[in-house]
């Protein structure tokens, strides 16, 4: 009888969550068509920064969403089995993340209902161009994936799709890098730096993302957590935060470097306003430094530690994204060195940007999509990873 | 102004580019008369469009290039951040000597364009003629382009559209940017800013074929320094820029 309360309980909790996800994805769907509707005037985004709110919550799912796909490339590929455990609910996450991030980048898009035209019109010289068949080529592929990990007669091919799916997510991550490395004639962009910085982000993001999902389950389920691997988990995000931190360091530095680029590092990193303030206070204070000392600290490093740790690494990325897209933007082109220079159309001048709600909601509206896939795809299959037996 | 009186400059303008490019430019203008190619022909690849800009005879408080531009191609001639700019006039202090200049920024027309490279669609491309343009009906909006210019010379069309001129559609959600008067040039005549420029008195912009070797932009290429702006992009663009 308890169990019968128990379970009709749980299934009342589940529909509220759906319908939670549906209202926040049905918001975003909402703003996206206020925006169709006006024309980007309603939003913040102009003609210097072009990319704005939306772009920081898609590329922040798109990267998180290869990532996450890590846990499953160490359980099926290398064996080990507290990973193995956890590489359906990878899978699902990395196609939840990556629906909600196209959903963003696609109704983001001037004309949203072409994008069958960018389907059918692939111009072979663009990295958007490849991405748009890497991107499609990762759902399938995990598709599948998932379907050799939930069946069991599927099983014995799971390690050699696990291959190609970790080939194929290392070629997509480097591919969003390459959309912003490509662009040559901007300082905060153009460098070889990006894919390399990209896919370590998307290892410690991923992570992140799949540490705080997983904690909802456990706690929904009111299980804790098998101590030993909640100590793998540890120490892989403390290693992927440092990885990150280290690359990002180098990419700041080798722009220093350059005496072109100093200019933009100064405004990026002191003189910019926002820009150093969420760099240094979200990205390192929040989404760096606090997230090593919970989980390096001796007498911290729990499952409460970690989870908020987790956390932060996801309020950094925000705040890493919102600078390295934004800002990069903000701050001029250099068309006429050693010139001081004016105009109607902002040349030499830091261009101004303010979100608006529209475009944060349309991003919002991509995380309840994620939240929503997730939350269903949880109820339908077996996705609670089990430790009894996979602990050692 | 009135309409009148836009109509009489007008007129005046069109006969007075007639006259000044049958006696003062004959080289250019005549070539350019006798290119004007029929429609359904396609363009030539034998040609290849540019412009020769003098820095030093362009003023810093005229514009009349952006208003002819805006009037030519039906853009609302607004200069807020989300306001479509084809053509803007940009002043320029020497850090060092603070020697001032003035010029009019539009897109390069390069041969070697990032725009049309970084494109998902295509609808970013080059004509054969060097013409870098948007196709509006497979534009997509990314502004991908938008982020690849090194000159920021695209503009995205934020708002819904009225009035538009019927040789120069244009679309919201959009990406534009200078055609250098494709429509004109079609008809064999110079572009806008251009004419507008000669008829202030200035004539800080020539526009020719840079592949024919006898026009006045060639031949004034070959006798004056000028320079590519970002030349070290190797992106050979079209727009040649004299005095800076
Ligand atoms: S905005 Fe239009 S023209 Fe520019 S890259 Fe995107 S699809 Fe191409």
């Amino acid at each position: 009888m308890d169990t019968l309360v128990r379970k009709q309980k749980e299934l009342r909790n589940f529909y509220l969550l759906v319908v939670f996800g549906l209202m926040v994805a049905m918001t975003g769907m909402g703003a996206a068509h206020y925006m169709e509707e006006h024309g980007h005037i309603v939003t913040g985004m102009n003609n210097q920064v072009v990319w704005g709110m939306p772009h920081v919550f898609a590329i922040f799912m798109i990267v998180a969403a290869s990532g996450v796909l890590n846990i499953a490339s160490i359980g099926s590929v290398f064996g080990k089995k507290p990973y193995k455990a956890r590489g359906p609910l990878s899978g699902l996450l990395s196609i939840a993340l990556l629906a909600g991030g196209l959903t963003v980048l696609m109704l983001d898009l001037g004309r949203p209902e072409r994008v069958i035209v960018a389907a059918t019109h692939i111009n072979t010289t663009s990295v958007f161009g490849w991405n748009v068949f890497l991107y499609s080529g990762l759902f399938s592929l995990v598709a599948v994936y998932l379907w050799t990990m939930l069946e069991a007669r599927m099983n014995p091919w799971t390690k050699p799709v696990g291959l190609l799916v970790f080939a194929w997510r290392i070629t997509l991550t480097t591919g969003t890098g390459l959309i912003f490395a490509f662009l040559v004639a901007r300082q905060a962009y153009g460098t070889a730096m990006l894919p390399p910085m990209f896919i370590v982000m998307s290892f410690s993001w991923g992570l992140a993302v799949l540490y705080i999902v997983q904690a909802a389950m456990y706690g929904w389920n009111r299980m804790s957590l098998n101590p030993h691997v909640l100590r793998r988990f540890r120490n892989l995000l403390g290693l992927f935060i440092l990885s990150v931190a280290y690359l990002v360091a180098v990419y700041h530095m080798t722009n220093l470097y350059f005496a072109r680029n100093s200019a933009f590092e100064h405004f990026i990193l002191i003189e910019g306003g926002i820009y150093p303030l969420l760099f240094w206070g979200g990205y390192f204070f929040l989404g760096t430094l606090i997230p090593l000392v919970l989980i390096y600290s001796p007498n911290l490093g729990k499952h409460c530690h970690v989870l908020l740790a987790s956390l932060l690494v996801v309020v950094g990325s925000f705040c890493f994204l919102y600078v390295f897209i934004i800002g990069g933007q903000a701050f001029p082109l250099s068309i006429f060195p050693g010139y001081e220079v004016s105009s109607t159309f902002g040349d030499g001048q830091i261009a101004y940007y303010s979100p608006s709600l529209p475009e944060i909601l349309l991003g919002c509206g991509g995380l309840g999509v994620a939240f929503l896939i997730t939350t269903v795809g949880v109820r339908i299959f077996e996705m609670l990873p089990h430790d009894e037996a996979a602990a050692e | 102004m009135s309409d009148m009186d836009s109509d009489r400059r007008q007129f005046i303008g069109r006969s007075s580019a007639l006259v000044a490019g049958l006696t003062l430019a004959p080289g250019m203008m005549l070539y350019d008369l006798a290119h004007g190619r029929p429609v359904g022909e396609p363009a030539s690849s034998k040609v290849r469009w540019g412009m020769l800009i003098d820095t030093t005879k362009c003023e810093s408080g005229c514009d009349e290039c952006v208003k002819a531009c805006n009037k030519e191609n039906g853009l609302p001639g607004g200069t807020g951040p989300t306001d479509e700019q084809w053509i803007r006039k940009v002043q320029l202090t020497d850090l060092k000597t603070g020697k001032k200049t003035s010029l009019p920024m539009m897109c390069q027309h390069c041969a070697e364009p990032p725009c049309v490279d970084v494109c998902p669609t295509g609808a970013s491309f080059k004509r054969v003629d060097g013409i870098v343009l948007v196709d509006r009906h497979l534009c997509i909006g990314c502004r991908y382009c938008m982020m690849a210019c090194p000159y920021k010379a695209r503009s995205f069309v934020h708002e819904p559209l009225h009035d538009q001129k019927p040789d120069v559609p244009r679309g919201k959600g959009t990406v534009e940017s200078c055609t250098l008067c494709v429509q004109r040039v079609d008809r064999g005549e110079t572009t806008a800013c251009a004419e507008a420029c000669e008829k202030a008195g200035h004539k800080a912009i020539l526009f020719g074929d840079l592949n024919d070797p006898d026009s006045e932009i060639s031949k004034r290429i070959r006798q004056v320094a000028s320079i590519r702006l970002r030349d070290d992009l190797g992106l050979d663009t079209g727009l040649h820029y004299e005095g800076l």
